[in-house]
């Protein structure tokens, strides 16, 4: 169970390798001696480098595989991870940007996007659900995206996703409330990471290491929902309701 | 079936329990008997008993689990002023107690910070209060106790049993935080007074120091015995303090008027912390003014003052619900004991709380006496320090520095308070833990009781 000082005794990172995962992770690892941590990912170098890294801190590191685009798994996964302790924060953190053109002319590549995006963190968070109830107790970090608060033409299939995404993990953490287990819906704008790289950063970019910083401060304290950085919350508060003739012709 | 969100008084790592309430032994037994055991994989999360819910930290939750509500399992079955034993209930308060004894003349032999607490949970926790230097632990005064084990059977633990396996069963149940079984009854050996009233001396320290020395010499004169201490002033006011001791008054110490009644108690009114306090009502400012406040109210030196029961024992029983003072993210206690001889150690830590930057307000130091031969009773020989923070960032930090300070010293940390410590860090501080384990494990080999500290202790 997180303890009285909000240090988590384990972390579950549903999409391993994530940029965003791993900096929440590392910046618990440097907080709490011993942290537990299970990187569910796809097999790869970067996992294992991502396990030695937190080893090398002190974390005992335990390395799952997880395929985000089999939603059925997920379950087994989930309880793998938790089979021999509770999970105290679980981050789900596997997503796609895909190709935005191809993703609304292409039938495979917009449902993998809907597969990746929001059907597995379905299935993911029904899992952890699952264990969060059993446990009575359990934070939920899920990494949503402000493209999901009003998709744009440049990239809605992707927003679409999000906001799926959002909705769920959102009505989530109103349903485990009674159940001891807390959700907390990160908003991150653009982030400086892998999945990004080659884009024109949108203005208020943010690093990975931003978004861990605001992650765990959410989860230290109360909050359901947090906006990185903080300014996109009023932002995104305001482009939510600009017309749409004006919408579709912000630089955005 | 009630599904509930419980913490502990420190409100800091809620879960959220199935809670039962139970009204007899054998309501208990059935709800043990008929659960399923904790380390099943894919089965159940375990029972545990809980009363008022006073430890600080996650010592009576369960999260996922089930929760028995204690506190309607409250009879006082008998009380015999000739022998001094009162046998009650396991879910009667201590409070509850002084009402039923103090008439008879009889007063309970040991009596925490506060009276909101079982008799249950007073052995679960092996409490101690003002007097531990001289007449030990709760447990020590519990003659005969009835203990609902994994497979729902009933056993009694006698004090001085010459039976072996009872008497470690009996070891392990004092100070064992609920988890080697539920206590649904027990005969505690009581005191006898003459009056409800106490004669206190009460005197300053001018630091920390000075407060050492006082408590070290003086001690053996003051059945009571307990000081108070800044913990946000430094340089030379650190550590500055009230000490204040005292025994039961006598008939004849009493003011005229109260002679004629000198059992007389009232428990007194009740205030209450409305429920939202903005965080930050306890900063730095405000803990500094209290600290300095609470020394300077302070008689320099006064002797021998008549002063009533919760004056001197539970002055904060008076306001229901004051750990709400701390904010929504709560509070931590920390409560260490070290040897007499690590003098050192109280002192770095009082300086390292104070230069933190985190902020305490109420602060006790005592000198406790001989320990008692339960493995998990916290009660040593030394020195016991508690602060109470308000839980911001770095505390975890802070805290983890002063735990390897314990650890350095030989000393450990009170599970009825702990909220955060490792197990690791527990097992070093409790090294007759491994005895506790394999006592627990003969009785409830699947791991029927379970609390939320016992799975992060690893108890």
């Amino acid at each position: 169970m997180t303890d009285a000082v909000g240090d988590p005794r384990s972390l579950l990172l549903m999409g391993g390798t994530s940029e965003i995962a791993l900096a929440i992770a590392e910046r618990y690892a440097r907080r709490v001696p011993g942290l537990h941590v299970t990187l569910a990912a796809r097999p790869s170098q970067r996992r294992a480098e991502a396990a030695g890294l937190l080893s090398s801190l002190g974390c005992t590191v335990a390395e799952l595989d997880l395929d985000a685009e089999a939603p059925e798994t997920h379950a087994a996964v989930v309880e793998a991870a938790t089979a021999d302790r509770d999970v105290d924060v679980a981050v789900v953190a596997y997503g796609l940007l895909g190709d935005p053109e191809e993703a609304w002319t292409d039938v495979d590549a917009g449902v993998r996007l809907a597969r990746v995006n929001y059907v597995g963190p379905v299935a993911t968070g029904i899992a952890l659900a699952d264990r969060v109830r059993r446990q009575g107790h359990g934070t939920v970090v899920a990494l949503s995206s402000v493209a999901g608060e009003r998709p744009r033409r440049s990239n809605f299939v992707y927003g679409s996703t999000k906001a799926g995404f959002d909705a769920f993990y959102t009505g989530l953490g109103e349903a485990l409330r009674e159940h001891g287990g807390r959700v907390v819906v990160v908003r991150p704008g653009f982030v400086h990471s892998r999945m990004t790289a080659g884009l024109d950063p949108a203005p208020l970019a943010v690093r990975p290491e931003d978004v861990a910083q605001a992650v765990v401060a959410a989860v230290d304290g109360s909050a359901e929902q947090v906006w990185v950085p903080a300014a996109m919350r009023p932002v995104m508060s305001v482009l939510r309701h600009v017309p749409r003739r004006v919408f579709r012709r912000l630089p955005l | 079936m009630s599904r509930q969100p419980l913490a502990g008084w420190g409100r800091t790592s809620p879960s959220t329990a199935d809670v039962r309430a139970v009204g007899s032994t054998d309501d208990v037994a059935r709800q043990v008997a008929g659960h399923v055991a904790d380390r099943v994989p894919g089965a159940g999360r375990g029972v545990l008993a809980r009363g008022l819910g006073r430890s600080y930290g996650d010592a009576a939750q369960n999260g996922g689990g089930v929760v028995l509500d204690m506190t309607g399992l409250a009879e006082v079955h008998a009380v015999d002023p000739g022998t001094r034993l009162v046998d009650v209930d396991a879910g009667v308060s201590l409070e509850r107690l002084i009402d039923v004894l103090l008439p008879r003349g009889l007063w309970v032999p040991v009596l925490p910070g506060t009276r909101q607490v079982t008799v249950g949970g007073a052995i679960a926790a092996d409490v101690h209060g003002k007097n531990h230097h001289v007449h030990g632990s709760f447990g020590d005064h519990v003659t005969s106790m009835e203990l609902v084990l994994a497979d729902g059977s009933v056993r009694t633990l006698r004090r001085g049993t010459t039976d072996p396996e009872e008497a470690a069963l009996r070891r392990a149940t004092v100070g064992g935080m609920g988890l080697t079984g539920v206590v649904t009854r027990a005969t505690i050996e009581c005191r006898r007074v003459a009056t409800s009233s106490m004669v206190v001396d009460t005197e300053r320290a001018g630091d920390l120091d000075e407060l050492l020395a006082v408590l070290a010499t003086d001690e053996d004169r003051y059945p009571y015995s307990v000081a108070w201490f800044d913990a946000v002033a430094t340089g030379g006011a650190a550590g500055r303090a009230v000490i204040t001791r005292g025994r039961h008054a006598e008939r004849d110490e009493l003011p005229a008027a109260s002679r004629a009644r000198p059992l007389a108690y009232t428990p007194g009114v009740r205030a209450a912390v409305p429920d939202a306090v903005p965080p930050g009502v306890l900063n730095r400012a405000t803990a500094r003014a209290f600290n300095a406040l609470y020394y300077r109210a302070a008689p320099r030196r006064r002797r021998t003052e008549v002063q009533d029961l919760t004056t001197f024992f539970h002055p904060l029983d008076a306001i229901t619900s004051w750990n709400r003072l701390y904010g929504p993210r709560g509070m931590v206690q920390y409560q260490l004991v070290v040897p007499l001889g690590a003098e050192d150690v109280v002192r770095r830590v009082v300086a390292d709380v104070a230069a933190s930057g985190h902020v305490s307000c109420l602060n006790v130091l005592k000198r406790f006496g001989p320990g008692n031969d339960s493995p998990l009773s916290f009660p040593t020989e030394g020195w016991t320090l508690a602060v109470d923070l308000p839980v911001r960032a770095g505390l975890g930090h802070l805290l983890r520095g002063l735990d390897e300070q314990v650890l350095d010293a030989g000393g450990r940390l009170y599970l009825a308070k702990d909220s955060r410590a490792d197990s690791a860090t527990l097992r070093r501080m409790y090294p007759r833990l491994d005895e506790f384990r394999a006592t627990r494990r003969r009785v409830d080999p699947d791991g029927v009781f379970v609390s939320d500290l016992a799975r992060r202790l690893e108890l």
